[in-house]
């Protein structure tokens, strides 16, 4: 009897996981590629457009800064969503919580005045506690009233930035300041810059911090388990004894906390006083990124990177050609309608799915045989 | 201090006032109304009514013909909508991501657009857009203190009302109306009947788009007369509190989008006083926030076990 | 002259995973009778009936409507073809009238408009001819249940049903209503309708029926006129035993009582009846205590009351001695309960997560299991690698998807966990309901290991084969309430034990209350 050598073929687990995959770069693809036929058709320049787009976060230090110092704050609000969306709470007042830590850390640096290292640590504690307290309100609301948070949390972001303008503009206000603005911080406060000739700051380096801190939770801890369990089968984890509860308002807490201190750590790192106007939308780019992460933490410093690359690229496309910044905001648009949409390239995964069925059969035949 | 702002409230200016700014409330309201009633109810109705603001006074202003504007009002807000049922009802998508990514692509993208066209990303005034005209009602201008409340409104806040009207027919009063709530109530119920579930949807969405749309219509050519961005403001989120506030029902969804506009006028009325305006310019959004409470505290849903048997509707949102 | 109006030939269904659900099944109905379709759960009568009406494709036979063949492809041909269903879970929508449900799909219009009046008109014209009382303008959701299914009834004649199948319609009704619809169905037979009528009370049957067919183990053991039968006859055709599951089992030596179930009652939320009615009993360490019984007579309630799973009952359960009500569900795990609930699906796994995900769901906060903050993943890994040996799971590793197992491999990965947790009490819900003969003989010889290392079972199963020979001690449950009692199992005949199922015999309280150890 001859003696097959079987190729090793693909598992189902694996094709699941690989479509996965598919999914968002051809989703990430199908949106860039779009974006590119939208500068195309409307920039009088295209070839030059797409240069500046796709090379121009390269060409200098300072832009390459800017890369880095736009993917910051999404560590934050990426993984504070991966939180949130993890127990299957679509809670988005991540955004409102980001200006609320901003305000925090902006209440300590003016307020109080501490030794340094000691202050930006109070100063970003203080800024997730207020960011936690945005995200409280919807997560109670649906604990003990059965209110989804999908429109109460967009409501708490519109209460989240009157609040912080209001205390901006009436409480801590500088009237020095030739535009509605706080007080400078202290120097105390402030986060180190660590490369000269850009803007980067030590935010980076915490912001990578809290995506390992998050893997470790979500993935290798006991509490991130509960968290992803509940978010999967509320019902199977009751059942197995999980106080669900609980569980549901601790994700959302830690989430808003996270969210508080990325307000917090940018406010601190990039500005020398509060001068936001409205909603930054760092907490939406934060939905984004959790989603092509996949909500694992350990991706979102790749999708932030990502996103903060085309940031920039769009950015420098818009000074140097004729296409402005807000291609950014339909990319993003299609790159999430694309990933979530669980019929895309279905068909595809189907038809692979079932030739490894017939594959395996066959080997199983042949091994028979022998 | 006190007497003034009371004084200010209980005149007609601040009534007109209201009815004013409930207008683009009330035909989200019914939109939302509408799909929620057809089991598709969903956030994108913010950006809806933003596109059809834009495409409004981009339509009119090119064709300087008011009907043009607003069928492209029309057009761009169904669009969105139809989007929504495609990703939503075809490719399975999760109904609520679909939504922010809609919203977000109408708010980046009507900015783009307004760039391309007028080379200012926040106003619109460069077009010279037409807006819909304000009606005197020739008796009712006339009696005292009623006539300066219900008369000189913008066309498009009597047609709001008309819609009040209009939904109430349709959902309670056509085959069609029939339908939509079988198949948001029992689908199955509804294709053992033979009724194609998928297609009665994307109609409600239509007709959902359609009404919103309106609504997006009146913020740029009425409330306003230029398209300036995220000019909708969470409208479209407040619209969907007030329906689940008047449990999908076409008069008390009306009154509650009264409600709203009350709080949005009175926030507006407060800021020429001395309360800081940030305070005064939550109003809305808290006053949706305890709508929201009020109506889910009365809806009880147990986690392990049955649910307890409601008098609701569609949960909705 | 009898007319055979619907005849099925030969229908054989095979389900995907496998599942054997008609064989070879020859039916046929005569024009104008009433004929009863009996069979345990899972006899393959609900499945016969989908393939009538359309929503399943068999896989061999055919089926000819007086005379013609006709090919069923979906409930709409089947409509057409004057077969109409009425199911057990009513197709209605709660916040329309009456008429509105009536006419839905086919709505009269007046000028475009919905003209009510015409659907009122219809309904009481088609309510009238038939007999039914309805009020055309209430709404379904102020209806009671029995007036709810006679809309569902009516629904089904005004598309112009000539041949009703009524699946399990009684299960839902009280005395009373169960009476009118009686009334009711001779009415349409006298009229020359014909009626399917799908249950398994014999006394409802033999009280309505004229004809009526066995099926068991999804085959047709044979028709017979319902006047030449006794309740006991059909018993016996119904609940017969095919096969001998040659279980390996010493006497239970009972030791201490681990679950105390005193006095519980619960009210139905679906029908008037209550759902429990003042059950007691207990289970002892050592010792399987069987509850047989017909699919939703209370069991479903019993265990979710017991387990923690719904706390709205009246009466007291305790296990080992701890208050279930007032506990949490972990705090009774980790008093000793484990439980094999009978929906895998919704609580037994997650199905988006990986065997070890689902292995570990009972006990990944524990000491062990932690290596500082974090958890010790060599430990659980070692622990999901040594249960999939142990309980021989078929899967690609400890990381594969479970929602990728057979149903088999997945229950084996529920009870690779509920039976590994150390605990003094197992209520074991239909534990092998839909999984494969191999599976199943490995968890009932698990439950039997279990017992002798001094554990409590609590047995709820529909398959008799099982309940009777995994069983030191037998309950049975019919409406609620303990129909009988049986210290040694091994002592009661199938026949007999059927009857007490089926309601046909009664047992003394006094029998009864022994199972409370109260002796």
């Amino acid at each position: 009897m001859t003696k097959s050598i079987a190729k090793p073929i693909k598992t189902p687990k694996e094709v699941e996981r690989e479509f996965n995959l598919l999914r968002v770069l051809v989703g990430m693809a199908i949106a860039l590629f779009i974006a590119f036929l939208i500068i195309l058709l409307i920039s009088k320049t295209p070839l030059a457009a797409l240069e500046s787009f796709i090379i121009g976060p390269l060409t200098t230090l300072r832009r390459i800064g800017n890369i880095v110092e736009a993917m910051t704050p999404l560590l934050f609000t990426g993984v504070a969503v991966c939180f949130i969306f993890s127990a299957n709470q679509t809670n988005m007042a991540v955004e409102g919580g980001f200006l609320l830590g901003a305000l925090g850390a902006t209440i300590g640096a003016t307020v109080f005045h501490l030794p340094p290292v000691l202050h930006p640590l109070v100063c970003m504690l203080l800024g997730g506690l207020f960011g936690a307290f945005a995200c409280y309100v919807p997560a109670i609301l649906y604990v003990k009233f059965n209110s989804k948070p999908v429109v109460s949390s967009l409501m708490m972001n519109y209460i989240c930035m009157y609040i912080a303008l209001g205390i901006i503009n009436h409480v801590i206000r500088d009237p020095g300041a030739g535009f509605p603005a706080s007080y400078t911080f202290d120097e105390t406060a402030q986060l180190a810059r660590i490369l000269k000739g850009t803007h980067i700051h030590a935010g980076i380096l915490i912001g990578l911090a809290v995506a390992l801190f998050g893997y470790l939770y979500l993935y290798r801890s006991r509490r991130g388990y509960e968290i992803r369990m509940v978010g999967k089968n509320m019902n199977f984890a009751a059942y197995s004894g999980m106080p669900v509860n609980t569980v549901l308002m601790r994700s959302q807490l830690i989430g808003g906390f996270l969210a508080g201190m990325g307000g917090a750590v940018e406010v601190l790192g990039m500005y020398t006083r509060f001068q936001y106007q409205g909603l930054t939308g760092h907490g939406f780019d934060g939905i984004l990124v959790g989603i092509i992460a996949g909500y694992n933490p350990a991706m979102v410093p790749l999708a932030a990177l990502f996103l903060g690359y085309i940031r920039v690229g769009a950015d420098v496309m818009s000074r140097m050609n004729d296409i402005p910044i807000e291609l950014v905001s339909i990319i993003q648009s299609i790159i999430i309608v694309l990933v979530v949409a669980e019929r895309f390239l279905y068909k595809l995964k189907h038809r692979k799915l079932v030739e490894v069925a017939h594959k395996e059969l066959a080997r199983e035949e042949v091994a028979a045989h022998e | 201090m006190n007497n003034n702002i009371l004084s200010a409230i209980l005149s007609a200016e601040f009534a007109y006032s209201v009815i004013r700014v409930t207008t683009p409330l009330l035909f989200c309201a019914l939109a939302a109304l509408v799909c929620n009633r057809g089991g598709v109810l969903n956030i994108a109705f913010e950006g809806c009514m933003l596109t059809a603001a834009f495409c409004g006074v981009v339509g009119s202003a090119y064709s300087q013909s008011l009907f043009v504007g607003l069928l492209a009002g029309l057009a761009g807000g169904i669009g969105i909508m139809m989007l929504m049922g495609y990703f939503n009802l075809i490719l399975n998508a999760n109904v609520v991501l679909t939504g922010i990514a809609l919203n977000t692509f109408a708010s980046g993208g009507t900015v783009f657009a307004l760039y391309i066209l007028c080379n200012d990303k926040g106003l619109s005034t460069s077009l010279q857009s037409l807006a819909f005209p304000t009606v005197n009602i020739p008796l009712i201008q006339d009696i005292p203190m009623l006539g300066k409340i219900l008369s000189g409104h913008n066309v498009l806040t009597y047609v709001s009302f008309l819609f009040v009207f209009l939904v109430y027919l349709l959902i309670f009063k056509t085959p069609l109306g029939l339908r939509i709530r079988a198949v948001g109530e029992n689908p199955n119920a509804a294709s053992s009947v033979g009724i194609n579930v998928t297609k009665t949807k994307f109609i409600t969405l239509l007709i959902g788009g359609l009404i919103a749309s309106l609504g997006g219509v009146y913020m740029s050519m009425g409330y306003l007369t230029w398209f300036g961005r995220d000019m909708v403001a969470g409208r479209g989120f407040i619209g969907i509190a007030a329906q689940n506030l008047g449990n999908a029902a076409p008069v008390p969804t009306f009154v509650a989008a009264l409600f709203f506009g009350f709080a949005n006028a009175l926030s507006n009325v407060l800021q020429t006083q001395d309360i800081p305006s940030e305070a005064v310019q939550a109003i809305p959004y808290i006053a949706t926030l305890i709508g929201l409470i009020a109506y889910s505290s009365s809806t009880r849903k147990k986690r392990l076990g049955r649910k307890v048997p409601r008098r609701r509707i569609a949960d909705g949102l | 002259m009898d007319t055979v109006v619907l005849s099925m030939e030969n229908i054989t269904k095979v389900y995907s995973n496998g599942f054997v659900a008609n064989k070879n099944v020859n039916f046929s109905v005569n024009e104008g009778e009433i004929h009863a379709l009996v069979g345990e759960n899972g006899a393959g009568k609900s499945t016969l009936m989908k393939v009538l009406f359309g929503v399943e494709k068999p896989d061999e036979g055919h089926i000819y409507l007086r005379g013609k063949e006709i090919h069923i492809d979906n409930p709409i041909v089947a409509i057409k073809s004057g077969i109409g269903m009425v199911h057990q879970h009513f197709m209605l929508v709660p916040s329309l009238t009456v008429a509105e449900n009536i006419v839905l799909g086919m709505e009269p219009r007046k000028k475009g408009f919905f003209s009510m009046e015409r659907a009122v008109e219809i309904t009481e014209k088609a309510a009238a001819q038939f007999h039914f009382q309805v009020d055309a303008t209430a709404k379904i959701e102020d209806l009671s249940v029995g007036k709810k299914q006679k809309i569902e009834i009516l629904k089904a004649l005004v598309r112009g049903a000539r041949i009703l199948i009524l699946d399990e319609p009684t299960a839902v009704l009280t005395p009373q209503e169960t009476k009118e619809l009686f009334i009711e169905l001779k009415n349409l037979r006298d009229e020359g309708l014909t009626v399917i009528f799908i249950s398994h009370k014999l006394n409802e049957v033999t009280e309505l029926c004229d004809r009526i067919t066995v099926m068991r183990a999804g085959r047709s053991i044979g028709v017979q006129e319902v006047k030449n039968v006794s309740e006991s006859d059909i018993s016996r055709k119904m609940i017969g035993r095919d096969i001998q599951l040659n279980i390996q089992k010493t006497r239970a030596k009972p030791g201490a009582t681990i679950l105390e179930v005193a006095n519980v009652s619960k009210n139905s939320s679906t029908s008037a009846k209550k759902a429990l009615d003042s059950v007691s009993f207990r289970v002892r360490r050592g010792e399987i205590l069987g509850i047989a019984g017909v699919e939703g007579n209370g069991q479903t309630e019993l265990s979710e009351s017991i387990t923690g799973m719904n706390k709205d009952f009246e009466g007291s359960i305790k296990i080992g001695g701890l208050d279930v009500r007032s506990h949490s569900i972990r705090q009774t795990r980790e008093n000793g309960l484990a439980h094999i609930s009978e929906d895998r699906i919704t609580y037994g796994i997650v199905g988006d997560g990986s065997i070890e995900e689902n292995i570990i769901s009972d006990r990944y906060y524990k000491p062990e299991f932690q290596k500082g903050p974090l958890l010790d993943f060599k430990k659980i890994d070692a622990l999901a690698d040594g249960l999939i040996k142990d309980f021989t799971i078929k899967c690609d590793g400890r990381d594969q998807p479970i929602k990728m197992l057979s149903g088999g491999n997945m229950q084996k990965v529920v009870v690779a966990r509920e039976f590994t947790s150390g605990s003094s009490l197992i209520v074991a819900n239909q534990p092998t309901r839909g999984i494969d003969v191999g599976a199943s003989e490995f968890i009932r010889n698990k439950l039997v290991e279990l017992r002798d290392n001094g554990a409590g079972v609590l047995l709820i199963s529909a398959d008799l084969n099982e309940v009777m020979e995994l069983s030191d001690s037998l309950i049975v449950m019919s409406d609620g309430k303990i129909a009988a009692y049986f210290e040694d199992a091994g002592s009661v005949s199938t026949d007999e034990l059927g009857e007490y199922m089926l309601g046909i015999k009664t047992m003394s309280p006094d029998r009864i209350r022994s199972v409370a150890g109260n002796d």
